[in-house]
């Protein structure tokens, strides 16, 4: 273990999670949505759409990516930037899975702008 | 003299091994075996078809006696050993034979995982590891009954495939939401489930053991966590398989999961080597032959003074079952910087995906249509750069060239006899042999000369298509509207080709119609799933996660995330009782907002998402079920108090309301259906803006359907006269239901209606008595399955997830 794992939170089980869905960790003020795709990977953003902060926990998840339920942007899962057409990015989180643990650290990252 | 080499365990590798060894070098050991099954070496892989019947025991053998005593072996069988004392270089088996050693190899292989849930230990669980297993499930097959396979893995399908084969009955449980997740993206997975069912093998997914139920000590059924109970007379756990390390643990040599081995296989006792399953090397443990018998070659070379050395292994998978071929190798997964290239032909049951990564292969799955699979196993472990061949590369190693795919194809493989034009029992032939026989050159000459596509239009598509087919070029086809970028296909087509190939899921849909991403997106895969809830009811299991988020909370999202909830109040009424429990509820929750909507009913707005299943709880205490103001499908029936009250009123225009909403309810449309009755034609429920409104007057009913009052402004069509309510009502359902069976996917009422023909519609509904009743028929029937209140099923527990977050920290974590 080295200092960079200490950071790592466990969450919750990959179980917890439907396929092609998402559940929210709620941190402080901050809401991070832990999303799981049809390949059991799993991705964390903030919940909070680049465009007008729409939940994206709560969107229909495709190819990688989660389309916003208020107003059909569609964001990367892995970067948090918004695909297409769209300019904007959300905060993206390191997730991993240790077995059926899903971890997550809370050292937020932006991607810069394409 | 010779050096004594002794190994622990008779499997594939190190028979493998002793192979390259004795190739290499006849005379280099004097080599001692110990077997813990009382028996020669034969191949495991070859289990299943022992299992299945296809093969005997004695097939499978790969190193009989005479081998070993032509390479001057001692094989001792039957023989665990028990003991290994590297301070003196022995070994000892449980049978008390004990030997030096100077050089050692364990290749104990692994174990089988039991899952231990209560009644693990039963008579009748057994596990699919050895010969002696598979002796026991041949046992238990003779008395027939049916046997549980927890484990819908490899191991597990196969152990399924030959039990079912022994003419047991059989049923899958598998924990993840599809087969061989781990192999298999979940296409293929879905397309595996298909053909496993389709050898009379029940699938469950997503199910998880509670209990193994016994009498008398003997297995007789197994208990799942949701309650359900299968009936079983033996269980076989395929679950998966661990490194077999106790004896190299006791014995103090470094292990992990499984034996440590650096590249050259030595363990860490400079004399003991360890290769196979029980091995781990870089982190990885292998349970796959190809990677054993890199081991082996490695490990005798090194027992020969070489220096080669072990580098890990990319493995591929293969499904031993006969007719059905299965191959998967590397990784799969989406990701940002891959890109994948698909190829599906539905007719032929094909389905081939590769994963790329700098123009480089990294992973691969096959069904249907395995040839290629070492070729692209081969592309993907030498890393090759692709780029060269890559508009090709899909179709494998033969092919070099040619022409692309046909966006007819699926068409062209329809059999003569497919039916097109369901309207009118048109079949392909008949068209296509109209078209030929009379020169005919456009699609109004086609309806004229066939009927096909003259009455509802929804097989237009397919009719063009037929045409450019006959024709070639020089038929031009009007556009059609594509559903989305993942298909080429219009909605019409696709509603049509789901029921005339019967396609119930949406993995078989995107499989059959070609679909050109994995699992579509945000728009296709809503419909596609409204399409099989609409046409299979009672069959097609809903698939929340391709609805919106409203119909997956059952409330409306608002701009901050929120949502509003809206309880039914049929066909507008409400009472003292009501009303004062939705005060209750209000003050209870802190709710914001209050609004009476245009639909006559009251609208809760600010709920936070977390006090969802509350408030349906309290609502359903006060005998409110969900307004569905979220739904495509039934909303509002709105009512003006008609003869009850109405100096005007004709008719009960209430009751009327209030039977058709509680008739209706729970209904899903392609888009949101707004219905209203008047009772008089001064029409204070304004039903000739609806989507289906009834006007009451003195003579019966009068009905109207396909207004607007939204984005567009439109006043209703009158559909017809009917004298009885109850007439009234059967008019209004199977309209309903011809809208729900035509309409595309979000297209209101009054499109439809545009895109149809009024007339058609009409003669339909009010013309044709059979046909109406056959729609209402089929209206009850999907009621059957769909009137189930939201509210009260989640407040009773179901999709807990939804509404509550997985985890909560007060505090942010400090960086």
């Amino acid at each position: 273990m080295n200092a960079v794992t200490d950071t790592w939170l466990k969450v919750g089980l990959l179980s917890d999670i439907p396929v092609r869905g998402a559940r929210c960790v709620q941190s402080g003020a901050m809401t991070i949505a832990i999303f799981r795709n049809a390949e059991n990977q799993v991705f964390a953003l903030e919940d909070k759409c680049p465009h007008k902060k729409g939940p994206l926990s709560q969107g229909i998840i495709h190819d990688g990516c989660v389309t916003c339920p208020l107003h059909n942007w569609v964001i990367s899962l892995e970067t948090g930037q918004a695909r297409g057409a769209d300019e904007g990015a959300t905060l993206s989180f390191p997730v991993k899975l240790e077995g059926d643990d899903i971890l997550l650290s809370l050292k937020a990252s932006k991607s810069e702008l394409k | 003299m010779k050096q004594k080499l002794v190994i622990i365990g008779n499997g594939m590798a190190p028979g493998r091994m002793l192979e390259d060894l004795f190739d290499a070098a006849p005379d280099a050991y004097e080599v001692t075996i110990f077997n813990a099954e009382p028996r020669v070496n034969y191949n495991r892989l070859m289990l299943s078809p022992v299992l299945s019947g296809e093969k005997a025991y004695e097939d499978i053998i790969t190193h009989d006696d005479d081998w070993y005593d032509s390479k001057g072996i001692t094989l001792h069988k039957g023989a665990r050993v028990s003991e290994l004392d590297k301070i003196n270089k022995t070994v000892t088996a449980e049978n008390g034979i004990s030997t030096s050693y100077d050089k050692l190899v364990v290749a104990t292989g692994s174990l089988p995982i039991v899952v231990a849930v209560a009644g693990h230990q039963l008579e009748g669980v057994l596990v699919y590891r050895d010969l002696d297993d598979v002796d026991k499930m041949l046992d238990a097959a003779k008395g027939k009954g049916r046997a549980v396979v927890i484990g819908g893995g490899l191991l597990g399908l196969e152990a399924a495939a030959g039990l079912r084969e022994q003419g047991m009955d059989v049923t899958v449980l598998h924990l993840m939401p599809t087969l061989m997740e781990r192999q298999l993206d979940p296409t293929a997975g879905h397309l595996l489930e298909d053909a496993i069912e389709a050898r009379g093998i029940e699938v469950i997914t997503e199910a998880n053991t509670e209990e193994i139920l016994e009498k008398d000590g003997k297995v007789v059924g197994v208990l799942l966590d949701d309650g359900r109970k299968i009936d079983a007379s033996i269980v076989v756990m395929a679950v998966g398989i661990r490194p077999s390390i106790a004896l190299a643990a006791s014995a103090n040599i470094e292990c992990n999961r499984g034996i440590v081995v650096g590249d050259d296989m030595q363990t860490s006792d400079a004399d003991i080597y360890a290769l196979g399953e029980c091995v781990e090397h870089r982190g990885q443990c292998y349970g796959l032959v190809a990677p054993l018998y890199e081991m082996g070659k490695v490990l005798a070379d090194n027992l020969l003074g070489g220096s080669s050395g072990y580098k890990g292994s990319v493995t591929a998978t293969k499904l031993k079952v006969t007719g059905i071929d299965l191959y998967s190798a590397g990784d799969f997964v989406d990701d940002e910087d891959r890109e994948e290239i698909i190829l599906r032909d539905g007719m032929a049951g094909i389905y081939k995906r590769l994963v790329l990564k700098n123009n480089r292969i990294i992973g691969v799955v096959l069904y249907g249509e395995t040839e290629d699979g070492p070729w692209f196993f081969d592309l993907l472990k030498n890393e090759t750069d692709i780029s060269d061949m890559r508009e090709t590369l899909i179709f494998g190693q033969s092919y070099l060239g040619g022409a692309a795919l046909d966006p007819l194809a699926a068409v062209a493989a329809l059999p003569d006899e497919a039916e097109i034009c369901g309207c009118n029992g048109i079949c392909k032939s008949k068209i296509v042999n109209t078209i030929s026989d009379k020169g005919l050159t456009s699609l109004d000459e086609v309806r004229a000369h066939t009927k096909a596509s003259a009455s509802c239009g929804t097989c237009t598509g397919l009719v063009e298509k037929l045409m450019t087919l006959t024709l070639g070029d020089s038929f031009k086809a009007n556009a059609i509207t594509t559903m989305c970028p993942c298909t080429d296909l219009g909605h019409d087509e696709v509603r049509r080709l789901i029921r005339l190939k019967q396609l119930k899921s949406i993995p078989a849909i995107m499989q059959v119609l070609e679909w050109k991403t994995s699992c579509g997106c945000a728009k296709c895969r809503p419909a596609l799933n409204y399409y099989l809830v609409c046409d299979w009811p009672g069959e097609y299991v809903d698939d929340y996660q391709s609805r919106y988020i409203n119909e997956r909370v059952h409330a409306n999202i608002q701009k901050d995330g929120t949502y509003s909830v809206v309880p039914r109040m049929w066909g507008g009424m409400t009472s003292a009782n009501e009303l004062r429990s939705i005060a209750d509820v209000v003050d209870k929750f802190s709710i914001p907002s209050v609004k009476v909507t245009g639909g006559q009913r009251i609208d809760l707005l600010g709920v936070q998402k977390h006090d969802l299943p509350g408030v349906w709880a309290d609502l359903g205490e006060a005998g409110f079920v969900s307004g569905q103001a979220y739904a495509k499908g039934l909303r509002t029936v709105k009512t003006c108090v008609g003869s009850d009250w109405c100096r005007f009123g004709t008719q009960d225009s209430t009751g009327l309301g209030i039977r058709l909403e509680k008739f209706m309810w729970g209904s899903w449309t392609p888009a949101k259906l707004k219905l209203a009755v008047s009772g008089c034609p001064r029409n204070c429920a304004e039903a000739t803006c609806k989507d289906i409104g009834i006007i009451c007057v003195e003579s019966g009913y009068e009905i109207h359907f396909a207004g607007a009052a939204g984005l567009d402004i439109k006043g209703t069509e009158i559909l017809g006269n009917v004298s009885t309510e109850e007439e009234a009502l059967q008019h209004v359902v199977a309209l309903t239901q011809m809208y729900r069976e035509q309409g595309h996917y979000l297209e209101r009422i009054y499109k439809w209606a545009k895109r149809i023909g009024l007339d058609e519609i009409r003669s339909q509904i009010m013309g044709d008595e059979e046909n109406r009743k056959g729609l209402y028929d089929r209206f009850v029937f999907s009621q059957r399955f769909a009137q189930v209140d939201p509210w009260s099923e989640r407040v009773s527990g179901k999709d807990k997830h939804e509404f509550n977050p997985i985890a909560t920290f007060e505090l942010e974590a400090a960086e």
